[in-house]
């Protein structure tokens, strides 16, 4: 159970921002949704999201709020805060050119 | 926004901790319970479902963890669990809290409070404007016996008028001016000690009076009306601290004075004791003001803003060497000229002592600290089975360490406060004792200061942290886990380590218990030097006849018979002398003569002794012995004087073989004929005697001098009935220095009484501490080998054999320590050199009698432990397993 390295980390932040910057969502919702969209490619354990969730919340890039969900129940409700948008882009923005670069590499061998 | 919205979050993760790590509970059960019902409508049983969550989610305490690392201060949350936990630690062994915090405290006390004297007297810059480019000047003496001699007012007259290097220079006279204050009011007339300066002193150190105005030029002439400045103390005192002082006449020496100034309250030079300041033009005479052989004065000089000290002193010493030229008869004019920072001029004496008690202290510090270290290593070694345990179990080594020092540190931080407070009381003592020190009123704490404490807390605690903190080494999990099953002996490193410490602290104290040991040789010695006089019941105290009233030599010679005849006179009074200073009061002048009956001397050659006066029983009231020959005649007055008494050595070095009986020396413009031949005194108790010439006191040249008187029980009583007979001769005139022979001795020894005292004082702490360290360890290993020894004596072993081997066991790390120690102390010796009074460095007792005490108390302290060890009961040492 080593602390995920740095690039693991990074990533996770940048679909965490990515995944809640539509709408608010809580936990469960956004570990649900980056399953979803990325199928079964990544692998997150569930409950390593919510040491990222409070450290993102400490550096305030995102913002929580206790909420009803429809089933009725209280849940904390996450959502970007104007310093997490601008995170969130330029987080993008290395990420398209770290990804860029790689594949260049990867397929010019 | 952002930080205030980071703020926010951080001030709640640390004030609501609880509140924010239950809505993480709910936050991550809803988790859970989503993911649960998801499960179930997938058609998982709840059970199977439960699991499958758990599966995907991972370890929730783990994980919550994890979070609440992410929160701030997580450091600070550690920091005050380990503090609980520290303190919990240390209040269940509170004999050893409290032993580690007194030891720590007075380590650290006395380490700030000699840090604080050092550093304002010697580091602090003057409190002078641009105190750097300040210098004091010297002459330096043609025959090289003097190559930093006062200056005369002739060659200062010259430097003033050719030398181009300094922006200004001013001249002070030295020690022992003094003036008769008269009262006012019903006030006793009071000596009070003056320095005569010229006018432009306070404009060369950049201080201006607190009141009223500083010299001018036109003050400083033999023309001018008298002017004085006061300093502050002077003016509180003698004058109610009244603004209307100014202006006013003030009776000096029997002359009128116009106060026109008063000097801030901190403002001391050139002595700590200086009160008055005149200007020097005015009081001298032109006589002395230009003569070139009188050798009186303090030159001091500010340096142009581009010269160096260097510079500056080469120009002078030409100006000296020309004069010297010009007048090569006079074998007294100097040849060059000398200087020295002001700052290391007024401090110099007492750097050495001040660095040696600092370093006395730190000494005592470092025995302070390693005897934590070895007390916390001990500690550890009973904790050893708690620690495995607890890393065995994953606590890292990182967290273990932490928790370590965090204990050394709340112990350093109690001990260093206390250490802080016990250092003000010190600075306060220090400064209320020695208050003859100059300089020593800069001494204050500040923040330098308190900087200091604070560092050497910190540092207390990381050395005496670290170097236990060997000991807990995860490497030997194992191993104190296995042997934690028998309890043979500790691991050898560990004990080892002690040992070492030990032998380390040990060396420290035998370094300190030799400077202790010399110093207090040397100042047994200094105190029983032979003053070549009696000292015991013989008051002593001075007095000065104003020249205003008694200008003709017979005034004063009728005063000093008066005197004499009713102190005499006197019930109690067993003899009573008269002189122009008694021995060990100070070197107060010398004067150079011719031998009529010797050939001439070589040009540029001199001769010269200390002068004195005398009146024909001065040598029986003080018993000086006579050694040849006989005391003055009754008729050696006024004109008629031209007999001269010698000492032993004057006898020795100017005449040797010959017989200076019926000899004539040549002194003040005539012949004296050398009638006796007295025993040698000295002028300082810790200076060798030199040679003296005492001509008759009734001669009627001096003004003034000290009288003493001698009784065959204590004299104390007799100071009061003769300031009385001084006041019936003549109300106005004041006595200074009353003092019987003991005092005056005494006070010329305060310094190295005082150095010895103090560093006896710090070696008997660390000797104190070595010994509780030495029975610290035996006690433990003796602890630690309760098996093995009862083992041992259950074969077979004696009981005598048993005690040996742990009495060799304690005692071979004191050896150690103790020859290191040797070592060591003969190398700091060398350091002590200027302090030391008839006393070798290496002085072969005091390193005896140092062993023969670190062994007697090195034993002592094994001896228990080890005697405990021979009785062991041998079933109830097995039975223990």
């Amino acid at each position: 159970m080593s602390k995920p390295n740095d690039l693991v980390q990074g990533t996770l932040d940048l679909l965490i921002l990515k995944t809640i910057s539509l709408e608010p969502k809580h936990g469960w919702a956004i570990a649900k949704r980056i399953q979803q969209i990325s199928g079964e490619v990544l692998q997150v354990q569930q409950g390593s999201l919510y040491p990222a969730l409070h450290r993102l919340e400490q550096k305030a890039w995102i913002k929580a709020k206790w909420k009803e969900t429809e089933t009725g129940r209280q849940a904390k409700f996450y959502s970007l805060t104007a310093a997490g948008r601008a995170q969130l882009e330029q987080e993008a923005e290395n990420w398209s050119r770290l990804s860029a670069a790689i594949n260049l590499v990867v397929e010019t061998t | 926004m952002v930080w205030a919205r980071r703020l926010g979050l951080r001030l709640q993760t640390v004030f609501r901790r609880g509140r924010v790590a239950l809505r993480l509970d709910d936050e991550i059960q809803f988790h859970l319970n989503e993911q649960i019902a998801e499960n179930i409508d997938h058609g998982m049983s709840a059970e199977e479902a439960r699991y499958a969550a758990m599966r995907t989610f991972g370890n929730p305490t783990y994980l919550k963890e994890e979070t609440r690392d992410t929160w701030g201060w997580i450091w600070l949350e550690n920091f005050l669990r380990d503090l609980r936990y520290a303190a919990r630690v240390l209040a269940r062994t509170p004999a050893f809290a409290i032993v580690a915090i007194l030891v720590i405290s007075l380590g650290i006390g006395a380490t700030t409070s000699l840090f604080t004297v050092v550093r304002s007297v010697l580091l602090k810059p003057l409190p002078f404007k641009d105190p750097s480019r300040l210098i004091r000047l010297y002459e330096h003496g043609a025959d090289g016996k003097f190559p930093y001699n006062v200056v005369s007012g002739g060659v200062f007259g010259e430097w003033k008028k050719q030398s181009q290097a300094f922006s200004d220079l001013a001249l002070v006279s030295g020690d022992g001016t003094e003036y008769g204050l008269s009262g006012t009011g019903g006030q006793l007339p009071e000596k009070v000690r003056a320095s005569e300066c010229t006018w432009n002193l306070f404009r060369i150190l950049g201080v201006e009076p607190a009141l009223g105005r500083s010299f001018a030029a036109a003050d400083d002439q033999p023309s001018a009306a008298a002017t004085a400045i006061l300093s502050w103390g002077l003016w509180k005192r003698r004058f109610g601290g009244d603004p209307a002082i100014l202006s006013q006449t003030i009776h000096l020496d029997m002359k009128s004075y116009t106060v026109i100034g008063v000097m801030p309250s901190w403002f001391a030079y050139p002595a700590q004791a200086t009160q008055l300041w005149t200007p020097i033009y005015h009081e001298e005479s032109a006589e002395t003001m230009q003569a070139l052989d009188d050798h009186e004065f303090i030159a001091v000089g500010r340096l142009n803003p581009n010269t160096t000290e260097t510079q500056a002193t080469a120009e002078l010493s030409l100006i000296v060497r020309r004069l010297h030229d010009e007048h090569r008869d006079n074998p007294f004019v100097s040849d060059a000229a000398n200087s020295r920072p002001l700052l290391e001029d007024m401090v110099g004496d007492i750097k050495t002592p001040l660095y040696v008690l600092l370093a006395a202290t730190g000494c005592v510090l470092l025995i302070a600290c390693l005897n934590i270290a070895n007390l916390l290593v001990a500690r550890s070694a009973t904790r050893r089975r708690e620690l495995a345990i607890r890393t065995a179990l994953g606590g890292s080594r990182g967290r273990l360490l932490g928790e370590h020092l965090t204990e050394t540190f709340l112990l350093s931080a109690v001990g260093g406060g206390a250490g802080v407070m016990l250092a003000y009381a010190v600075i306060q003592w220090f400064v209320a004792t020695r208050q003859d020190m100059s300089r020593v009123e800069a001494i204050h704490v500040d923040g330098v200061v308190v900087a200091f404490a604070l560092g050497l807390i910190f540092l207390c605690a990381l050395f005496a942290g670290m170097v236990s903190s060997f000991s807990v080494r995860g490497d030997y999990i194992l191993c104190s886990l296995q042997d934690s099953s028998r309890s043979y002996s500790a691991g050898p490193a560990r004990v080892r380590l002690r040992k070492w410490l030990l032998a380390f602290e040990v060396a420290l104290t035998v370094v300190l218990l030799i400077g202790a040991g010399l110093l207090l040789k040397s100042y047994e010695r200094l105190r029983a030097s032979n003053l070549g006089c009696i000292t015991n019941n013989v008051l002593t105290m001075r007095f000065n006849l104003p020249d205003a009233k008694y200008s003709q030599p017979v005034q004063r010679v009728n005063f000093f018979e008066g005197l004499l005849e009713r102190v005499r006179a006197l019930p109690g009074v067993e003899a009573a002398g008269l002189g122009s200073a008694v021995p060990g009061s100070g070197y107060w002048g010398d004067g150079g003569f011719l031998v009529a009956e010797h050939p001439p001397l070589a040009l540029g050659q001199a001769q010269y002794a200390i002068t004195r006066w005398a009146d024909p029983k001065y040598f029986a009231a003080l018993r000086i012995p006579l050694l040849r020959g006989q005391t003055f005649d009754a008729n050696q007055r006024l004109d008629k004087a031209d007999e001269v008494i010698v000492s032993e050595s004057f006898a020795r070095q100017y005449f040797g073989d010959e017989d200076p009986l019926g000899k004539h020396l040549l002194k003040f413009g005539h012949a004296h004929k050398i009638v006796g031949i007295v025993g040698d005194t000295r002028f300082l108790i810790a200076k060798p005697a030199q040679p003296i010439m005492y001509f008759p006191m009734y001669d009627g040249i001096m003004t003034g001098g000290s009288l003493a008187v001698r009784s065959n029980h204590d004299v104390t009583p007799l100071a009061l009935p003769i300031q009385q007979i001084v006041q019936q001769l003549d109300p106005e005139l004041a006595v200074s220095d009353v003092l019987t022979m003991d005092q005056m001795i005494g006070k010329s020894t305060l310094d190295a009484s005082f150095n010895a005292t103090l560093v006896l004082a710090f070696a008997i702490l660390s000797l104190t501490l070595a010994a509780v360290g030495l029975f610290g360890v035996l006690s433990y290993i003796v602890a630690q080998r309760t098996t093995e020894i009862g083992v041992r004596i259950a074969l077979g072993a004696q009981r005598a054999e048993v005690l040996r081997l742990m009495l060799s066991d304690g005692l071979r790390p004191a050896s150690l320590g103790l020859v290191l120690g040797l070592a060591g102390g003969a190398a700091m010796s060398q350091f002590l050199r200027d302090l030391l009074y008839g006393v070798p460095p290496l002085d072969s007792r005091v390193y005896a009698t140092v062993t023969i005490l670190l062994l007697a108390v090195a034993s002592m302290a094994c001896l228990l432990p080890a005697w405990r060890a021979s009785r062991l009961d041998p079933v109830q040492a097995l039975r223990n397993e």
